[in-house]
C-alpha cells in the first residue's frame, strides 16, 4: 500500500515535504520513521489523518502520516 | 530589599508634575510585580466605572522582581490600565530592552495619571525626569518616532511610543517599545492616546539588587541548559519562531480560516514557518537576555523589520483566506507603524469581509477596495487606513465587536468579553474553549495556553476532544501564567521550566524561601484580584462564553469536523475548582484563604 508521509520543520532537511511510501499491509509509522531515518527522538507529535496515531498503529491505505519534531510558539 | 528598586514614579499629565513614592514591599512581595502588582494598585486608586479613555483612567508601566536581572528572558514588562476595548482589567506584556532599562532608571514602576493639554512624552534618565513637548511627534509613525527621539535624548535611551492608532484612539492600539516589540493587546495605546502621551523614554544606568547572587547564578545555569536542551526552546523557536506552527495547527485541522468559517486552509504550506525561514528570514530579532530569540526579521520587497508572530500570519493570513506571505510581512509592519495589535486588526479585517461576503457592507462602502476573502493587496490596505482612521477603516478601528454590532450581527464577531480570538479554533481543543471563555482580559491565547498540553504534547499530551480533567488543567496554567507574567519572564520559558524552577529564581532574586505551591497561589490570587476588578467594572459571569458560531455550529470538514466547544458541560466545573460559587463568583472562603 501506499501511504502519503509529511514532514515538518527540520525533518523536512534532507528527506523533502511531502512523499508517497510504499509500505506492506499492517505497517506502522515505525516503520515510516525507519525507512527515513528519522531519530525516534525527533519524532514529538505524529498524527494520522490529522488525530493523535501512535508508532505502533497499523496504517491502512488512505492514511496521512505528519510528522513533526518538537515545535512551539504561540 | 531585593530584585525591587523601592520606589514608583507617578507621573500627573494634568498639572505636569512629577512624584517619586516608596514602593511598599510586603505588597510587592503579595502580588509579585508587572500583572500583580499592576492590577492591584490600579485597582486600589481606580474606580471600575470610568470610562477607559477618560482622564480619570490611569495607565501603569510595571516590571517584576525578574526584569533586568541576569535571569534568561528577564526583560518583560506590563501595561496595566483599565481596557477601552473590553471594559475588563487590561495587562500587556511587552519584551524588547525597554522594560529592564526602567529598572536601570531606579523604578519598579511609572503611574501616569490625568491628561496633557497638548502632546507630551516623558524623558527618565535616572533621576532626571521631564516631561517634555511631543507636538512634533504628533502624527508620526513608530519607526520616525524612535528616529526622531532617539536623536534628541541621551545615547543609549530606549523608546517606548504609540502610533496613529493609538492617537486616533483606535480601541485595538497597542503600546509599542524597541521599534517592533508590542505590548499589543486590549487597546492599551488608546489609553495613552487619551492621555495625550505619545511615548516615554528611558536611559538608566543602575543595577537591581539581588539577595543571592550565588544562588542566582546557580539557578540561571540550570534553567538555561533546561531551555537549551528542551526540543522547543532550545531548536524549534530559535530555528523558526512562532511561524512553525502554522502547519502543524492547520494539521490538527483547527487552523480558523475565513473568519472561522471553516477550521482548515489549503494553502496553509504557502504562508508557513518553513517558508518564512526559506524566503524571507534576514536575522533573529532577540529580546533582552534571551537564550530562545525566536523573534523574527523578515524583509519582502522594500520593507523590513521585526516579525510576524504565528499569531500575524494567521490574522492576516488564512483568516482573511490570504495565502502570500509578503503581504503577511507587510500588513504586519504597518501594524508596527501603525501601533495596531495584528491579532485584532487581522481578526476584524476578516468579520468585515464575512460582512461584505454576507451582504451587509455594500460596495458603495468601500471607495473601490476590496473586501473579499483571500485579497491579499486589501488587507495591507485595510490595516492602514484602519490605523489612520480613514474611509471604511475608521468603521473599523474599533475592533470587529463595535463594527459587527454596528449591523445587528455581533455573533460574526469572533470574539471573547469583545476581544477578537487568537488562531486556534476551540472546537477541536476544548480546555483552550474553556480557557478563552474565562481569559480575563477576554479573547486570548497568553492567559493559558492549553494548546501546549492540548496539541503539542507539553508537559504531557492530552486528547484534545476529551473533557476530561480539563477544567484543572486550565486553571493551573491560567494560574502559573499569571505569576510568569508578574515575573518579568517570558511565558515560553514555561515550555522547558516549572513552578519549582520559578520558585528558585524569585527566591534567589528577592529572598524568600518560596516553593512550587507558592509559585501556584500567588498567581491564583493575581488571577481572583482581577476577576473580582472585572465583576465590579460590570463585567458579570455570563460573559464567560465563546461566539455561538464555536458553540452551536460544528467544524464543517477536516480532521475536527462535527465538533463544536462543549464550553457549558467544562465551566460549572471550573468554577467549582477555583473555589468560586456555581453563580463564578469568588466566594468569601476563598478571598479569605488567598487574602484579598
Amino acid at each position: 500500500m501506499q501511504i502519503k508521509v509529511r514532514l515538518f520543520a527540520t525533518l523536512r532537511e534532507g528527506r523533502g515535504k511531502e512523499m508517497f511510501l510504499e509500505l506492506e499491509e499492517g505497517q506502522m509509522p515505525q516503520d515510516i520513521i525507519e525507512k527515513l531515518q528519522i531519530p525516534v527522538e525527533d519524532v514529538a507529535i505524529l498524527l494520522i489523518n490529522g488525530r493523535d496515531g501512535q508508532l505502533n498503529t497499523k496504517l491502512i491505505s488512505t492514511d496521512v502520516v505528519s510528522i513533526f519534531p518538537p515545535v512551539g510558539g504561540g | 530589599m531585593f530584585g525591587y528598586q523601592g520606589k514608583i514614579l507617578r507621573i500627573d499629565l494634568s498639572t505636569g508634575t512629577t512624584k517619586i513614592e516608596a514602593l511598599d514591599e510586603a505588597l510587592a512581595k503579595k502580588y509579585i510585580g508587572g500583572r500583580g502588582l499592576g492590577t492591584k494598585i490600579y485597582a486600589d486608586e481606580v474606580s471600575p466605572e470610568i470610562d477607559a479613555l477618560s482622564a480619570e483612567n490611569k495607565i501603569l508601566f510595571v516590571t517584576g522582581p525578574l526584569t533586568g536581572t541576569k535571569t534568561p528572558t528577564g526583560g518583560r514588562y506590563m501595561v496595566v490600565t483599565k481596557s477601552p476595548l473590553t471594559g475588563t482589567i487590561a495587562s500587556s506584556n511587552s519584551g524588547g530592552y525597554w522594560g529592564p532599562e526602567l529598572k536601570f532608571a531606579g523604578y519598579d514602576l511609572i503611574i501616569a495619571e490625568g491628561k496633557a493639554d497638548k502632546p507630551v512624552y516623558i524623558m527618565i534618565e535616572d533621576d532626571k525626569i521631564e516631561i517634555r513637548d511631543a507636538s512634533h511627534l504628533w502624527g508620526k509613525v513608530v519607526s520616525e518616532t524612535t528616529k526622531i527621539l532617539e536623536g534628541e535624548t541621551p545615547e543609549k535611551s530606549r523608546v517606548l511610543t504609540i502610533g496613529p492608532a493609538g492617537e486616533k484612539l483606535s480601541k485595538m492600539a497597542s503600546v509599542m517599545n524597541d521599534l517592533s516589540r508590542a505590548a499589543g493587546r486590549s487597546g492599551v495605546g488608546a489609553v495613552m492616546g487619551s492621555k495625550n502621551l505619545k511615548a516615554i523614554v528611558v536611559r538608566g544606568t543602575g543595577t537591581v539588587p539581588v539577595a543571592s547572587e550565588e544562588a542566582l547564578k546557580q539557578v540561571v545555569k540550570e534553567c538555561t541548559i533546561k531551555i537549551k536542551e528542551n526540543g522547543v526552546t532550545g531548536q524549534g523557536l530559535p530555528a523558526y519562531g512562532t511561524a512553525v506552527l502554522v502547519n502543524i495547527i492547520n494539521e490538527n485541522g483547527v487552523f480558523p480560516t475565513n473568519n472561522f468559517q471553516t477550521s482548515q486552509f489549503s494553502k496553509a504550506e504557502e504562508t508557513s514557518g518553513e517558508l518564512l525561514a526559506e524566503k524571507y528570514l534576514v536575522k533573529k530579532d532577540p529580546c533582552y537576555r534571551c537564550p530562545i530569540a525566536c523573534g523574527r526579521y523578515c524583509k519582502v520587497d522594500d520593507i523590513e523589520g521585526g516579525g510576524p508572530e504565528y499569531e500575524t500570519i494567521w490574522a492576516f493570513g488564512g483568516d482573511c483566506g490570504v495565502s502570500d506571505m509578503g503581504s503577511v510581512i507587510k500588513a504586519n509592519y504597518w501594524c508596527n507603524e501603525m501601533g495596531l495589535d495584528t491579532i485584532s486588526t487581522g481578526a476584524t479585517i476578516a468579520a468585515a469581509m464575512e460582512l461584505y461576503q454576507k451582504g451587509y457592507i455594500k460596495d458603495e462602502d468601500l471607495n473601490g477596495l476590496s473586501l473579499e476573502f483571500g485579497n491579499a493587496d486589501a488587507v495591507v490596505a485595510w490595516t492602514k487606513l484602519i490605523g489612520m482612521r480613514e474611509g471604511f477603516g475608521d468603521r473599523m478601528a474599533d475592533g470587529s465587536y463595535r463594527l459587527t454590532d454596528s449591523y445587528g450581527v455581533p455573533e460574526l464577531s469572533m470574539s471573547v468579553k469583545k476581544q477578537e480570538l487568537p488562531a486556534y479554533d476551540p472546537r477541536g481543543i476544548q480546555g483552550q474553549g474553556l480557557q478563552y471563555a474565562t481569559s480575563n482580559r477576554g479573547g486570548c491565547h497568553v492567559r493559558g495556553y492549553l494548546i501546549s498540553p492540548e496539541i503539542l504534547g507539553l508537559p504531557e499530551k492530552l486528547d484534545r476532544f476529551s473533557l476530561e480533567g480539563k477544567a484543572g488543567w486550565v486553571k493551573i496554567f491560567q494560574d502559573l501564567t499569571a505569576f510568569i507574567d508578574a515575573s518579568g519572564l517570558c511565558l515560553f520559558t514555561s515550555f522547558a521550566m516549572g513552578g519549582g524552577d520559578y520558585a528558585s529564581m524569585i527566591n534567589a532574586v528577592i529572598g524568600t524561601d518560596w516553593t512550587a505551591e507558592d509559585i501556584l497561589m500567588a498567581g491564583e490570587r493575581i488571577w481572583n484580584i482581577e476577576r473580582l476588578y472585572n465583576l465590579e467594572a460590570g463585567i458579570d459571569p455570563s460573559q464567560d462564553t465563546l461566539p455561538s458560531r464555536l458553540l452551536k455550529d460544528p467544524i464543517v470538514a477536516g480532521p475536527s469536523e462535527g465538533n463544536v466547544a462543549r464550553l457549558s458541560e467544562l465551566l460549572p466545573e471550573y468554577y467549582s475548582l477555583r473555589g468560586w460559587g456555581s453563580d463564578g463568583i469568588p466566594t468569601q472562603e476563598r478571598k479569605t484563604l488567598l487574602g484579598v
